[in-house]
Formats: C-alpha cells, sequence, structure tokens
C-alpha cells in the first residue's frame, strides 16, 4: 500500500528511516534561517535588558532605558495639556457669550468641543449632534432648556435630572395614566388635542374635550398654547418636533407614563476649559441663540 | 471474554441511566434556557443509548476476526464528513455574520436575542475553529498516526466515543451560543458542564492516539506525531486552566471564574493565542507533515529542521500571550516577554513552511498537474505571511496602531482560511479516495475551481480587511493642531462599510469553493472508480 518517495540523482542521504513510505533527507538547516534564527535571540536579550521584562521576587527589573506605557501617555499628555494651557487659561476666563467672536478662542473652542463631543456626547445625541428618540436633537433651534451658550453651558455642566449634581436641571411630568390622574378616555382626549396643536392628523370629535383636560393639567407647565417653558424643561407641542415621537401611540405612552430623561452632569468628569469649549461647539451647530 | 463484556455493559446501562435521570431532573430545576435544553438533549442522547445498550445486552457478538491487521478507518471516515459539513456550515455563518457588519438590518428584530450579531460571532468563530478544525486533527490525526505507527489505533472503540463526544460537545456549545449560554472568555465560550464534557472526550482522544503510538511498530515516532501529540497535551493543560470556574448551580449554565481581575485576562489570552499556536498551528503543522510528503512523493527536506523547529516552536509559544493585552492594566514586564518571545517565534514558525515547501524540490513539476498539491503549497504561502505578521502586529509600536482594529481579523483569517482552510482542503482531498478506496478524485478541474475561489476569496478578505484596519487605527489616532480627537468613532464605522462588503464577497467565493469540494468529494465517493481490490489490502505490520 505505501507508496515510496521518489529519489532522484544527486539527492542527499536521507535519516535511514521510513513512515509509511515517507522519508526524511539529512539535509542541514538553511544557513539564512539559523542566523535569522540567532540574530531574533540575540535581539530579544538586548530588548528584555532595554525595557520592563524578568520578573523577580518583588517586582520585575524596569530595563535600562526607565521606558513604561504609563510613563509614555502620561508625556503624551503632559505635552498636550502644556501645550494647550495657556489658551484654556484664557477660555475659562472669558466671558461665554465673548468666546465664539474672539479670533483665537472661536475656532479653538470649536476644535476642542467637537473632540469633547466625539469622545462624550456622541453615544447618545449621535456624532452628528442629530440626535435620536428620547435625546434631542442639538442642530434644530428647538430647545427644552434654552439655547443661549449661557443655558447650554449650564445643562453640560449639571446635567439633567442626575443624582451627581444639586444644581441640575429637574423637572418631572406627572404619570397621568399609571398614576391614575386621568382617565383612559380624557388621555385619548388630550392626546388628540396636542395632535391637533401641531397639525398631526386627529380625531377632531376628541379635541374640543381634549382642551378642557389640557388646560386643567398640562397648561401649567406646557402653557396655555402649547409651547412649552424652557424654564421647567417643559416641551413645546406645537412646533411638530418630537423628542420622543408625535403619533398617537407614541403620545399615549408619553402621557400615560411619563418621561424622564437623564442627562449626566460632566463638571465632575471634564474640565471647566472642556465644558466652555463643548457648550461653544453645541452652540455652533445651527440653533444657538 | 463474553462475560466481561456483558460487565462492561451492565456498567454501561447503570451509567446511561443514571445520566438520564440526572438530566430529567435537570430540565425541571433548569434556571436558565440554555441549560434547560441542554438538559434535554443530554437526556435524549443518555437515554437513547440506553435503550440501544439494553437491547444489545446478551445479543452474541458478531466475530471480528483478524480486526488487529486492519487500520480502522470507518471512524476516519465519519471524521472527514464531519470535517466537511462542519466547514460549511462555519463559512455559511461566517459569511453571514460578515454581512451583518456591512448591513446591521440583517440583525432582523424578530430573530434577536438567537441570530444576532453577538450570538452569531461565537457560534462562526467555534464552528470553524473547533468543528471544522478540530474534526480535521481528530480524524486527519487517527489516519496519520495508524499509518506511521504501523499500527490500528489502540482502545477499540474508544475512538468512536471521541468521535460522537466531540459532535456532542460541538452541538451544545452551538446551542449554548445561540442561546445565551457563554462564559464569555473568546474561543472559550462554553459553559461549565460543556468543558467537563470536552475534558473526558479529550482524555479519551489523549489515550487513543497515545496507545496507538505506544504499541507501534515502527522504532522512531513519525515528526507528524510529535505535532499532534503536543497539540493534544497543551490544548488539555489550556482547556483546564482557562476554564476553572464554580458554578453558581448545578442546575445552570453561569459560573465563576476563580482567577481575579488582570490575572484573569492574562489566563484567558495564554490560553487564547495557545488555541492558534496549539491548536491552528502544531496540530496542523502534524497534518502538513504528513499529507505534503505523500502527495508529492518526496522525502522531507531536513530531519534536522524539523527537530530544531519543534522543540523552538513548542517552547517558544506559550509566552506569546501578553501580545494580545499591550496597553493595558497588564503589567509593562509581561508584555515585554510576550511581544519579545513572539519575535523570536519567527524563524521557528517559517521552519514549518521551509520544511514543506523545500520537500517539494524536485516534485515543482506537479505544481502544473495536480491542484491538490497546489493547495497544500498555498496553505504553506499563507502559513508563511502570517507567521511574519504575527510577530510584527505584536511590537508594540505596531500593536498601538493595529490593535483592535479589522487588522486583527484579517490576520487571523489569512491564517485560518488561507493556512488552516487550504491544509485541510488538501488533507480532505487526499483522504476522501484513500478512505472509499478511489482510484482518484471525482474531478481535479473542479479542485482547481475550488483554488481559486478559495484563493482570491481569501486575498479580497485579507486585503479588504488591511485597508479598514489601518484606516480606522489612523482615525483614531488622528489629531489636530492642537491635539484635539478628529473622528467619532461612528465617523470611522462609517468610513469602513465598502470594505466590509468587499471581505462580505470574499467570504462568499470561500464559502462557494467549500460547497464545491463537498460536491466534489460526494462524487468521488458514488462515480469514481474503485481502486482494485488487491491494494486495497492494508496491513498494519512492516
Amino acid at each position: 500500500m505505501s507508496k515510496k518517495s521518489q529519489k532522484f540523482e544527486g539527492d542527499p542521504n536521507t535519516t535511514g528511516h521510513e513512515w509509511d513510505g515517507i522519508e526524511e533527507f539529512d539535509n542541514p538547516m538553511p544557513r539564512w534561517w539559523l542566523w535569522t534564527f540567532y540574530a531574533t535571540i540575540i535581539w530579544g536579550v538586548l530588548y528584555t535588558i532595554a525595557y520592563p521584562a524578568w520578573p523577580l521576587i518583588n517586582g520585575a527589573t524596569a530595563g535600562v532605558l526607565g521606558w513604561s506605557t504609563r510613563g509614555d501617555v502620561a508625556a503624551e499628555i503632559t505635552a498636550v495639556e502644556e501645550a494647550n494651557a495657556p489658551v484654556n487659561a484664557k477660555l475659562e476666563a472669558a466671558e461665554l457669550t465673548a468666546i465664539a467672536e474672539d479670533a483665537e478662542l472661536g475656532p479653538y473652542a470649536v476644535s476642542a468641543g467637537s473632540a469633547v463631543f466625539k469622545t462624550w456626547c456622541a453615544q447618545c445625541h449621535g456624532s452628528g449632534a442629530a440626535g435620536a428618540k428620547g435625546y434631542p436633537n442639538l442642530l434644530d433651534d428647538d430647545w427644552l432648556w434654552g439655547g443661549s451658550v449661557e443655558d447650554i453651558h449650564a445643562t453640560i455642566t449639571h446635567g439633567i435630572r442626575n443624582e451627581d449634581s444639586d444644581e441640575a436641571r429637574y423637572s418631572e411630568m406627572p404619570a397621568f395614566g399609571r398614576d391614575e390622574l386621568l382617565e383612559k378616555e380624557e388621555i385619548s382626549q388630550v392626546v388628540n388635542y396636542v395632535m391637533s396643536l401641531s397639525g398631526e392628523p386627529q380625531d377632531a370629535s376628541k379635541v374640543e374635550a381634549g382642551s378642557v383636560v389640557f388646560a386643567d393639567n398640562c397648561a401649567s407647565c406646557h402653557m396655555e398654547d402649547g409651547t412649552g417653558d424652557r424654564a421647567q424643561g417643559a416641551p413645546n407641542l406645537a412646533d411638530a418636533i418630537w423628542l420622543y415621537g408625535g403619533d398617537y401611540g407614541t403620545l399615549t405612552e408619553t402621557v400615560s407614563n411619563s418621561r424622564y430623561g437623564v442627562m449626566p452632569a460632566w463638571n465632575t468628569r471634564l474640565t471647566e476649559a472642556e465644558i466652555r469649549a463643548v457648550s461653544s461647539y453645541v452652540h455652533q451647530l445651527g440653533g444657538g441663540e | 471474554m463474553a462475560k466481561g463484556r456483558k460487565m462492561s455493559n451492565y456498567i454501561k446501562l447503570i451509567a446511561l441511566g443514571l445520566v438520564t435521570l440526572f438530566a430529567m431532573i435537570g430540565t425541571n430545576y433548569a434556571r436558565d434556557l440554555a441549560y434547560q435544553v441542554h438538559a434535554i438533549i443530554v437526556m435524549i442522547v443518555a437515554g437513547g443509548l440506553f435503550l440501544y445498550t439494553l437491547r444489545r445486552t446478551d445479543e452474541p457478538k458478531v466475530a471480528a476476526a483478524g480486526l488487529e491487521n486492519e487500520y480502522f478507518d470507518s471512524v476516519i471516515r465519519a471524521g472527514t464528513i464531519a470535517t466537511a459539513f462542519w466547514g460549511v456550515v462555519g463559512f455559511l455563518a461566517g459569511t453571514f455574520i460578515a454581512f451583518q457588519l456591512a448591513f446591521p438590518a440583517l440583525n432582523f428584530e424578530w430573530a434577536d436575542g438567537l441570530a444576532n450579531f453577538g450570538r452569531l460571532r461565537p457560534l462562526h468563530t467555534s464552528a470553524v475553529i473547533f468543528a471544522f478544525g478540530g474534526n480535521a486533527l481528530i480524524a486527519t490525526s487517527f489516519y496519520v498516526v495508524q499509518r506511521t505507527s504501523a499500527a490500528r489505533l489502540w482502545g477499540g472503540n474508544l475512538a468512536w466515543f471521541v468521535f460522537w463526544g466531540y459532535q456532542l460537545f460541538i452541538v451544545l456549545a452551538a446551542t449554548g451560543y445561540l442561546l445565551g449560554g457563554t462564559q464569555s472568555k473568546e474561543y472559550a465560550e462554553p459553559e461549565w458542564y460543556v468543558d467537563l464534557w470536552l475534558t473526558i472526550v479529550w482524555v479519551a482522544y489523549l489515550a487513543v492516539f497515545l496507545g496507538t503510538i505506544i504499541k507501534r511498530k515502527e522504532p522512531h515516532i513519525y515528526v507528524a506525531n510529535w505535532f499532534y501529540l503536543s497539540f493534544i497535551v497543551t490544548v488539555a493543560m489550556l482547556h483546564l486552566i482557562n476554564n476553572m470556574t464554580i458554578p453558581v448551580s448545578i442546575w445552570g449554565s453561569k459560573s465563576v471564574i476563580v482567577w481575579p481581575g488582570v490575572q484573569d485576562a492574562m489566563i484567558q489570552w495564554w490560553y487564547g493565542h495557545n488555541a492558534v499556536g496549539f491548536f491552528l498551528t502544531a496540530g496542523f503543522l502534524g497534518m502538513m507533515y504528513y499529507f505534503i510528503p505523500k502527495q508529492a512523493e518526496r522525502p522531507v527536506f531536513s530531519y534536522k529542521l524539523s527537530i530544531i523547529h519543534f522543540w523552538a516552536l513548542i517552547f517558544l509559544y506559550i509566552w506569546a500571550g501578553p501580545h494580545h493585552l499591550h496597553y493595558t492594566a497588564l503589567p509593562d514586564w509581561a508584555s515585554t516577554l510576550g511581544m519579545v518571545m513572539s519575535v523570536i517565534l519567527w524563524m521557528p514558525s517559517w521552519g514549518g513552511m521551509i520544511n514543506g515547501l523545500m520537500t517539494l524540490s524536485g516534485a515543482w513539476d506537479k505544481l502544473r498537474t495536480d491542484p491538490v498539491i497546489r493547495m497544500m503549497v498555498i496553505s504553506l504561502g499563507f502559513y508563511g505571511m502570517s507567521t511574519f505578521e504575527g510577530p510584527m502586529m505584536s511590537i508594540r509600536a505596531v500593536n498601538s496602531l493595529s490593535h483592535y482594529t479589522d487588522w486583527t481579523i484579517g490576520h487571523v483569517h489569512s491564517g485560518a482560511l488561507g493556512w488552516n482552510g487550504m491544509i485541510t482542503f488538501g488533507a480532505l482531498y487526499y483522504l476522501v479516495p484513500a478512505l472509499w478506496k478511489r482510484e482518484s478524485l471525482y474531478s481535479l478541474r473542479l479542485v482547481s475551481w475550488h483554488f481559486w475561489l478559495a484563493t482570491l476569496g481569501i486575498i479580497l478578505y485579507a486585503a479588504s480587511m488591511w485597508v479598514t484596519g489601518i484606516m480606522e487605527g489612523l482615525m483614531w489616532r488622528e489629531v489636530d493642531a492642537n491635539g484635539f480627537l478628529v473622528n467619532s468613532f461612528a465617523d470611522t464605522v462609517a468610513a469602513k462599510f465598502p470594505m466590509y462588503v468587499v471581505r462580505g464577497l470574499g467570504g462568499v467565493m470561500f464559502l462557494t469553493g467549500s460547497i464545491i469540494m463537498c460536491y466534489n468529494l460526494w462524487m468521488t465517493d458514488r462515480k469514481a472508480p474503485a481502486k482494485e481490490a488487491s491494494l486495497t489490502v492494508q496491513v498494519p505490520a512492516e
């Protein structure tokens, strides 16, 4: 069965063994292979002398170059921080409203703010700041808590409905259905009324009853005409811009169970200069006031 | 003799009955869905075997005279079928998840929590590495160890236990992933009871392999068997240490690892990298050392080289794991050692490639006529490429760019598709005519088609992943004049889209090639002319 290996004139000797027809030549190892192998070993020894490598009893050799990954990253961060320290100091000292017009601070704040936004904000608001369901679009001029650079700065600094900051923006809409503040039919009426405010197709027969429900339960925050109140973060219901959705089902869900959108307080994680930069960045996206 | 068999049947019946009973209770008390489904599978398998054994107890045994003089090939035939089957399943899953990354809508809402990317990804990796690669290793090692030891497999039907036990492991692992049963360790996802089962199967595998080597009739152990044995022993050690967990409940799949923090991470990548080193490299080198000289019909190039590169390879590989954890909580000294040993590993890895390629000297003309040889040669080409790329990527400076990017994915696939895939296809093309006693393959033209589809598919895959990997690495670190990041993570994801489509197409080509192979192998059994009977008598003794 076992077919033997073929041999030709000039073949080297074999080792003399055979397994199922397979033999092995007694060739030496290729020179270039062996020398490259030796070279990598020598390099390896030198490298482990130069860099942290060999574990001992209470730690490891530190390497004669004194290099470490932590030292490396600390040096890079320090270099950037030192280079930007003067302009960051100016940024912190400047009037918030004056930053955009300043020839030095304006472009700096936008590029720094863009980096902060992409790192910390894009996860919820999207890398293009267009938002998503439950996360406001920052490109338009519809603001829940105000669109001036000071308002934006305050929102970012303290966040919304969090426990990190005592000054976090706070308001809470009642859960009209879950807490049985309104009957199912009343909720249906007020939802149809709210839809009529922005001209969404609605059940016209319920609108009038809904307007009464609205005046009794909603107008204190959302105002008589439904245009909202930024002091309380109460959204404008008449502008056809929806945070969670303006269809009948979503609005019924919102009125019945309420919403409780949360944003972290960023003064626990970002420097004042970074917060000012990202405030300026968001302000110039399109909707800043 | 007959009495002993009866006795062992009773022991088997008691064991199977107890397992069935335990699984029944398990289905009732199961704390999670994966465990419950697994209990049902185990109940059906053990219960079925119980009935099967019961019906055969006290039946006269069919005499199996002269079996010792024949090789045990039926289990290898089953192994080649399993290899081809799981290969197609694994490639299909891989191609699908490649398109899921390009077109996220393919994460269907109705299949959420079952067939979304997160559930299918471990299914793909385990199917190709452990189901396709594992079956290929078990089947070829059983074939090679018998031929090169001139002895029948040791342990009788234990080889069948290894085969079916391993398939059960695959089914438990795969269904577990889909149902959310995972211990979240890459390439070691199966939960504790699946790990225990694999341990039993693996010990049986070691016993069969080592038993055959011990009773060999050749004076020396052939080099292929060194590699196979190092793979079996090391994988056993890695598996045991990386899966040291304490189950939360005996009725549930969750367990808690005993290793703390970064030590767990280190052990995980010590395991993970040596799954590459011993499962996908040493084991497959064993395959290479038998099938290439057989197919080329030439002696192995250098015995000296095979000894030196074997010992250097297995000594060095075991150190290389920390290069997966550069710039993490892992101490710098461990990271340095991982990198240095990985670079020194370059030449020992290439020793296998040189020995394989140089074996063809004097037989290079066969490349023109024999597409199976071509397949084996290109597998060595991809092996050489990825064992150069690997040490290079382990260098900290390179790794700071390549880590966490698609470059790693491309690197893994040029190794897995190119080296493991191609050498396995070559071995299957060799084995099927040999095992089904056919003169030749059904069609060499189809082998050529498979060769070109697979090769071009791998090139599309690797090239597109180099492009996206290096691109996203550069985008992640891109900063403006003031040192501020320029791109958000989502920007880098969006930029990769076209290359993700190219990668998916590469997968389609590779998959198509493997389906052509299955057809060709099937037709080899059905249509190819049988070998003359006089040549088929296989005598282990020399």
